[in-house]
């Protein structure tokens, strides 16, 4: 049986560094930091007083009518369909809604609004609480309202792996689109939780970075200095299609998702497998999916988030995965940690690496830890041509996912 | 309070809450036909109501308030 091949005719983002995906590609290539300090007053009690807020306030793009009925996360992930689905083209291409599918996911869901709709609760009673709270807290609300929008009609999916989140729903995009069920996905992540309570969580679990004092240097993958990673909020989203229904339209392709590669480690809650095997397994999936050798991955967009452990056990997995010779980048040194959009975020950068053949850089890697012994593209682009590339997400809960993306 | 300043008031509320213009509440407009009030931002038209005009307006009641008028009716009657 001869594979079904899927290509990416449209990307979109809305992202600490830019509102769109042009100006979030130029800040990357200039190694711009996203990170800021937290201005607000519940932000003064908290241990983490800095994040990577969006660049872009959903306020400025949608109206205001519209947005007392979302959720953040939704917000910005319509926001960042609505982009890529303009850039396909695919808007005027006739396309039947039936074999249009939508997979969008969130690591959090909508909890701000939980949050803000329970303060309503405790301070005036039931009858006050927003009858939009249900649509806009469920946590396949983005993916839904997507699918609304676009009248998708395929299938509409929001998987949840917390920091894999992104890459997931762009891995089942892939296998809709193989297993015959759409010719096109529109397929991403969404993440919008910058409030006090997922914050004194994550600081809880010491796994945030607490350089208050120099927010744009906290996010430092691999660097000796770094302490934890920094919550980011945004979207990314991709229009994935089949590759002859994107020819037989004359589509602009930017790159083939070749393959994916998903496992779980079945080890911890939140710990990675010390020796990266569920990370070696999803790599080792990913360039079987794709049918590519290891050698031929020149390039790995990395899930590196600043934090201790899980740096070095990425270096470990891909080197045992890949060899020596891949250059790494980690651009959550740039937008920070975007949780369950940072998979789709960081899919675009690989795509726009590939089609620029340029490396956007890994920011702050002043002082490597004596365990990174593979090249990273460090504080500034690197030149490089990149036939394929891989993006690697991992996410609480022991979830591993591979993206495999090749040059057309 | 005239039947105008509750129609006024109503039209703040279905500005703020539906995005409705003002200009296009008048008493013999329906909410859903002509307003395009969908269901769930009715319920939030009834408690802004509620709060901005001191009344009681049972669920029951609000699939009775199919126009502006009918809803200015049942305000007035309550005030």
């Amino acid at each position: 049986m001869s594979r079904i091949d899927v290509v990416v005719t449209g990307l979109g983002a809305t992202t600490p560094l830019g509102g769109d995906v042009a100006s979030t590609w130029d800040a990357m290539l200039a190694g711009r930091s996203g990170v800021g300090a937290l201005t607000q007053e519940w932000a003064g009690q908290l241990p983490v007083r800095i994040a990577a807020e969006l660049a872009v306030d959903p306020a400025t793009v949608l109206d205001r009518v519209k947005l007392r009925r979302l959720d953040r996360s939704e917000a910005i992930a319509l926001i960042a369909a609505h982009q890529a689905w303009a850039d396909s083209g695919l808007a005027d291409a006739g396309l039947d809604p039936e074999r249009l599918g939508v997979s969008i996911g969130s690591g959090i869901g909508g909890a701000v609004t939980l949050l803000a709709q329970d303060d309503i609760l405790e301070a005036s009673g039931p009858r006050r609480v927003s009858p939009h709270t249900v649509p806009m807290l469920m946590p396949n609300g983005p993916a839904a309202w997507v699918g609304l929008e676009l009248r998708a009609q395929a299938g509409v999916h929001s998987v949840a792996s917390a920091c894999a989140t992104g890459a997931e729903a762009i891995a089942l995009g892939l296998d809709m689109i193989r297993a015959g069920r759409a010719d096109v996905v529109v397929a991403g992540g969404t993440e919008a939780v910058i409030h006090p309570l997922p914050i004194a969580g994550f600081a809880s679990m010491r796994a945030m970075s607490t350089r208050n004092d120099e927010p744009e240097r906290a996010s430092r993958p691999w660097d000796k200095g770094r302490d934890g990673f920094v919550l980011g909020e945004g979207s990314g989203i991709v229009v994935l299609e089949r590759a002859d229904h994107a020819a037989a339209r004359g589509a602009r392709v930017y790159a083939r998702l070749a393959g994916a590669g998903i496992t779980s480690d079945g080890y911890d809650i939140v710990q990675p497998h010390p020796e990266g095997a569920g990370a070696i397994r999803a790599i080792a999936k990913a360039i079987s999916d794709a049918d590519v050798a290891k050698s031929d991955i020149v390039h790995v967009n990395a899930h590196a988030t600043s934090t201790p452990v899980g740096d070095m056990a990425e270096i470990t997995a891909l080197r045992t995965a890949l060899g020596d010779h891949p250059v790494l980048t980690a651009t959550k040194s740039m937008s920070g940690h975007l949780l369950g959009a940072a998979g789709a975020l960081e899919s675009i950068a690989t795509i726009l690496t590939i089609r620029d053949s340029v490396v956007p850089p890994t920011i702050n890697l002043d002082d490597p830890d004596d365990g990174l012994t593979l090249d990273v593209a460090a504080n500034k682009a690197r030149q490089l041509d990149v036939p394929a590339a891989l993006n690697n997400s991992f996410g609480f809960g022991g979830h591993n996912v591979a993206l495999v993306f090749t040059r057309v | 309070m005239t039947r105008d300043e509750i129609t006024a008031g109503l039209a703040e509320i279905l500005e703020e809450v539906a995005g409705v213009n003002p200009d296009d509440v008048a008493e013999g407009k329906s909410f859903t036909d002509d307003l395009d009030v969908d269901s769930l931002s009715m319920v939030e038209v009834v408690v802004a109501a509620e709060e901005k005009f001191g009344v009681k307006i049972p669920d029951n009641e609000v699939q009775n308030l199919k126009t502006v008028g009918d809803a200015v009716s049942y305000i007035e009657a309550q005030s």
